[in-house]
């Protein structure tokens, strides 16, 4: 440990002190060592910190002050909709009769949380133009393999095993084509055409009798809407596929648009992005996931349902993919996203994607003077630039997003989508103010002015953070994974 | 109606359009068909004023009966534990909870160090060389550990024993259908795995043997006899799912040879929350580091030589490797994982060590008791902080009556296990006190009586 390091926990660790208060040990005492026997009884230690609570609070705050989230600044890292996270949905998820019931008490001991849950998916079922919703994947990814799954189930339901391809369009984000792989699919990709859209002429060339399903976000990952997706549908649909529907970026259409209505079949959402349930710094999100009626049978079980004489969960699902998770999803994100969606009702999330779209297009607009646009027409909820014209200037995307570090700023996603060369994808999000968005935009044409005449100061950016940049290759090349005492 | 998470005003948006060019924000939207354009408000209820709502949700959340104002000894899976306050104050740290997955590390070594202290903690207890970022639970975590050892092994059979959880058991099926590996379950005799059975199952096929230790039913099983069977087929790995906390006072999966240790680190600070989020965590040897899922951060250091963080390994992840990706998670559980580390530093080594020893001794004297009592006592064996214990009544005709003297009874096991009729799964932690065992005790007796 350098000097100016900040120390970990390890670090602060002395013998026999304690940051605990047990509860009283008030039973007379079993030889419980010998009940488990020699071999299974712990030798040594695990190496956990001995600190007090104190330390342990300085530490992690510390550490907190080391990081930057949506409350400390600006946060256009596209694709991920980083939007305030409500203070009151925080509460209301500690409330102790969500907080602390056990998911295996009788239904009938829960029913507040089975009306919560049961008016959640009717509500994100309308939203989506869904039939049906399960709330049990934990996250996007999850949810896409869920619904992919499903899609599986439908076909084979159908005696069709030869379809064994999914379609992915190029700009589309990782977890697609890596959870067609996971679902046992291959993944098949269809390009872009100059538009930034995908390319008709391809889609028929590679949909053919073994297309399970084509997976589709829209808008695409460069904010553009898919404006011929009726057409698509159909080109699937004639084929004998099935649309699925990448919800990660539903809040630019919100009230506006309704995948149910555009022709697909299966719909997944990103809880944690589009309705406000924190990202926590890289989780627990959810993902629910929408069907039309034809997909019901193969919900994963147990599904919710309502009776006579309250809530309760129906596991009789023969058809079923099965369980895609222990219990019923991650509950404590759903009663957040739950609480936002019941702050603002239809009228306020659709002004969520009206304003979502406006910042987008205001700060495109305004970059667009310094920055290469590849796709020059109105865009949704974000919108891809591409560093070039720095680029040709000796800085490169890398550079801009380290020097934005400078001026307080997450810098936008980099080199993603994939098929935008030098990519930076920005996403402001509804919840950022106008002085917000013309602010970072000083920054970024001050940033387009220094890689013009002082280019090494962004070269070698960032200059006002806690450290520098990081030495990845030996991190990658020579891995330290944890922490190891070094012995004196 | 004023939305308070919108602060686009009626004059920016009149300058925001003329920027653009455009006269209106519908404009922006012209290139959405009108045939699939939404005509009307969606049917929502009205938005409401967060006084009302808060007073509505809870209303709500009263509703449900909830396990610290009545006396649990519901577990199977979920466990109520002593729950550090310092926990939640740490976890409610915005810096933290409004973050995503630390990209920048210049501007995220907080999350990063958080991590990577986390991963340490997951090593020492289970005794392995890797642990990764989180996974989505114990369950998931477990299912992903089955996919890997079969891409590892380049083989299709894995042998499961049924005394893990039922509903990972479920999982496990649905994840290795994609793979399209075939499952063989182990049966229990005595409340553990069979070992002649697994034995016998066992062949140059077998991608990996999967048990669950303490076992669903809180028994400890049989690592050292397990590896020596794994040991006898080459590449066959060995997986187990641990409770972390029981790992505080038992040999760790590590130390009998584990291949891969899962498990849920909820018992550490996270609150039942009707079954999620919870933290699953997924732990490894040197040999498997490059095929582990989700997220891993490595140490290293910056331009000025000072120690830091950051996400490595990155050309496992589907971001990068899109298809050919080890795995298709992205988000994971990683304020869950802040959680797990303040309520582990909190505990230190003597904590967890004396939390894991006082679970043993309370399910210890709920059995003696339980037994002195006239019950019958499942299975002989050891066991961490649940037992099984036989009723002469219907369980959940028992748990209805225990309800009405304020106490949420154990799991009713023929759920899952037909053969297990009239079997209750009780969980007694560090929390139960002697004189809530004994009331327990004295309720059963007079409903079973």
């Amino acid at each position: 440990m350098a000097n100016q390091d900040f120390p970990l926990i390890f670090e602060l660790s002395q013998e026999s002190r304690t940051g605990f208060s047990l509860p009283e040990f008030d039973v007379p005492e079993t030889n419980i060592d010998e009940q488990l026997g020699e071999a299974f009884v712990r030798e040594s230690e695990p190496e956990l910190p001995e600190v007090s609570e104190l330390q342990i609070m300085r530490h992690y705050t510390g550490l907190s002050t080391r990081n930057h989230g949506v409350d400390s600044g600006f946060y256009p890292l596209g694709s991920c909709t980083m939007k305030y996270n409500p203070k009151v949905n925080e509460d209301i998820a500690r409330l102790t009769g969500f907080s602390h019931i056990h998911p295996l008490q009788p239904a009938e001991q829960v029913q507040g949380a089975l009306e919560l849950m049961y008016d959640l998916q009717d509500i994100l079922a309308e939203i989506t133009g869904m039939d049906s919703v399960t709330l049990q994947p934990a996250a996007g990814a999850h949810g896409e393999w869920t619904g992919l799954m499903m899609i599986r189930a439908f076909h084979e339901g159908n005696g069709d095993f030869n379809r064994t391809k999914v379609i992915v369009p190029d700009s589309a984000h990782g977890t697609n084509p890596a959870s067609a792989t996971v679902a046992g699919f291959e993944a098949v990709t269809v390009k872009s055409n100059e538009k930034g859209l995908v390319d008709l002429e391809d889609l028929k060339r590679v949909v053919d009798e073994s297309t399970a399903a084509l997976m589709l976000t829209n808008p695409n990952t460069l904010g553009l809407f898919e404006e011929h997706i009726e057409e698509m549908a159909s080109i699937i649909h004639e084929a004998g596929g099935k649309l699925y529907y990448d919800g990660a970026n539903l809040n630019a259409i919100l009230g506006y648009a309704r995948p149910g209505d555009m022709g697909f079949d299966v719909v997944h959402l990103n809880l944690h992005k589009t309705f406000t349930g924190p990202h926590g710094g890289g989780g627990p999100g959810s993902g629910p996931v929408g069907v039309t009626a034809e997909f019901e049978p193969f919900l994963p079980k147990p599904i919710l349902v309502k009776r006579e004489d309250g809530f309760d969960f129906d596991y009789e699902r023969p058809k079923s993919i099965g369980r895609v998770k222990p219990y019923y999803g991650n509950f404590g994100i759903n009663v957040r996203a739950y609480t936002y969606i019941r702050t603002m009702g239809a009228e306020g999330l659709k002004k969520v994607s009206e304003y979502a779209v406006l910042n987008a297009n205001y700060m495109m607009r305004r970059l667009q003077k310094e920055y290469e646009l590849p796709f020059d027409q109105h865009c949704k909820h974000e919108f891809v630039l591409s560093g070039k014209l720095q680029k040709k200037l000796g800085v490169r995307t890398l550079d801009i997003a380290k020097r934005l570090l400078d001026f307080g700023y997450h810098p936008p996603t980099i080199y993603f989508p994939i098929n935008v060369e030098e990519a930076i994808m920005a996403e402001p999000t509804e919840t950022e103010s106008k002085e917000t968005l013309d602010s970072f935009v000083e920054a970024m044409l001050q940033i387009s002015e220094e890689a013009k005449h002082e280019p090494e100061k962004v070269q070698e950016a960032p200059h006002t953070t806690i450290v520098s940049r990081m030495d990845e290759t030996t991190a990658a090349r020579k891995p330290v994974l944890r922490y190891q005492k070094v012995e004196e | 109606m004023e939305f308070r998470y919108l602060p686009i005003t009626e004059k920016d948006k009149r300058e925001m359009l003329s920027t653009i060019g455009v006269q209106s924000t519908d404009e922006l939207f012209a290139d959405i068909p009108e045939s699939v354009r939404c005509n009307g408000e969606l049917n929502i209820k009205p938005p409401k004023n967060e006084y009302a709502l808060t007073k509505e949700l809870t209303q709500l959340a009263s509703r449900n009966i909830n396990i610290k104002a009545h006396t649990s000894f519901l577990g199977a899976g979920v466990y109520d534990h002593y729950i550090p306050s310092i926990v939640d104050h740490v976890i409610s740290r915005s810096e933290f909870y409004t973050a995503y997955t630390p990209y920048q590390p210049e501007i995220s070594q907080g999350e990063l160090q958080a991590i990577f202290e986390f991963q340490t903690m997951i090593c020492e207890l289970t005794g392995m060389d890797v642990a990764n970022s989180s996974m989505y639970d114990g369950g998931t975590a477990l299912a992903e550990a089955v996919n890997l050892s079969a891409g590892q092994t380049k083989r299709q059979k894995v042998l499961v024993s049924k005394a893990i959880h039922p509903e990972s058991l479920a999982v496990i099926h649905s994840y290795v259908k994609g793979p399209g590996l075939e499952i063989v379950e182990i049966d229990h005799v005595n409340g553990v795995t069979d070992m002649d059975q697994l034995e016998s199952e066992l062949d140059e096929d077998t991608a990996s043997v999967v048990l669950q230790y303490p076992n669903f039913f809180g028994q400890i099983e049989r690592l050292d006899r397990v590896r020596e069977l794994v040991d006898q087929q080459k590449k066959t790995m060995m997986i187990t799912s641990s409770n972390p906390l029981a790992l505080g006072y038992l040999t760790p999966p590590g130390e009998f040879g584990a291949d891969i240790v899962v498990g849920d680190a909820q018992v550490f600070g996270i609150p039942a929350q009707y079954g999620g989020p919870h933290c699953g965590y997924f732990a490894t040897t040197k040999k498997l580091m490059r095929k582990v899922p989700g997220r891993l951060v490595g140490q290293t250091k910056d331009e000025e030589g000072r120690r830091g963080f950051v996400l490595t390994l990155q050309a496992r992840e589907q971001h990068i490797r899109r298809d050919k990706a080890t795995s298709n998670i992205c988000s994971n559980q990683a304020l869950n994982a802040l959680a797990a580390s303040v309520a582990m530093s909190s505990l230190g080594k003597q904590g967890v060590r004396k939390m894991s020893w006082m679970n043993i001794q309370k399910a210890s004297y709920m059995k003696k008791q339980l037994e002195e009592s006239g019950f019958e006592i499942a299975f002989t064996g050891a066991f961490f902080n649940e037992i099984v214990v036989k009723l002469n009544q219907d369980v959940d005709m028992v748990n209805r009556k225990l309800l009405e003297k304020g106490i949420i009874g154990g799991y009713n096991l023929s759920r899952d296990f037909p053969e297990l009729s009239s079997h209750m799964l009780l969980a007694i932690t560090e929390i139960r006190t002697k004189e809530e065992v004994d009331q327990f005790i004295k309720e059963v007796g007079d409903i079973c009586g």
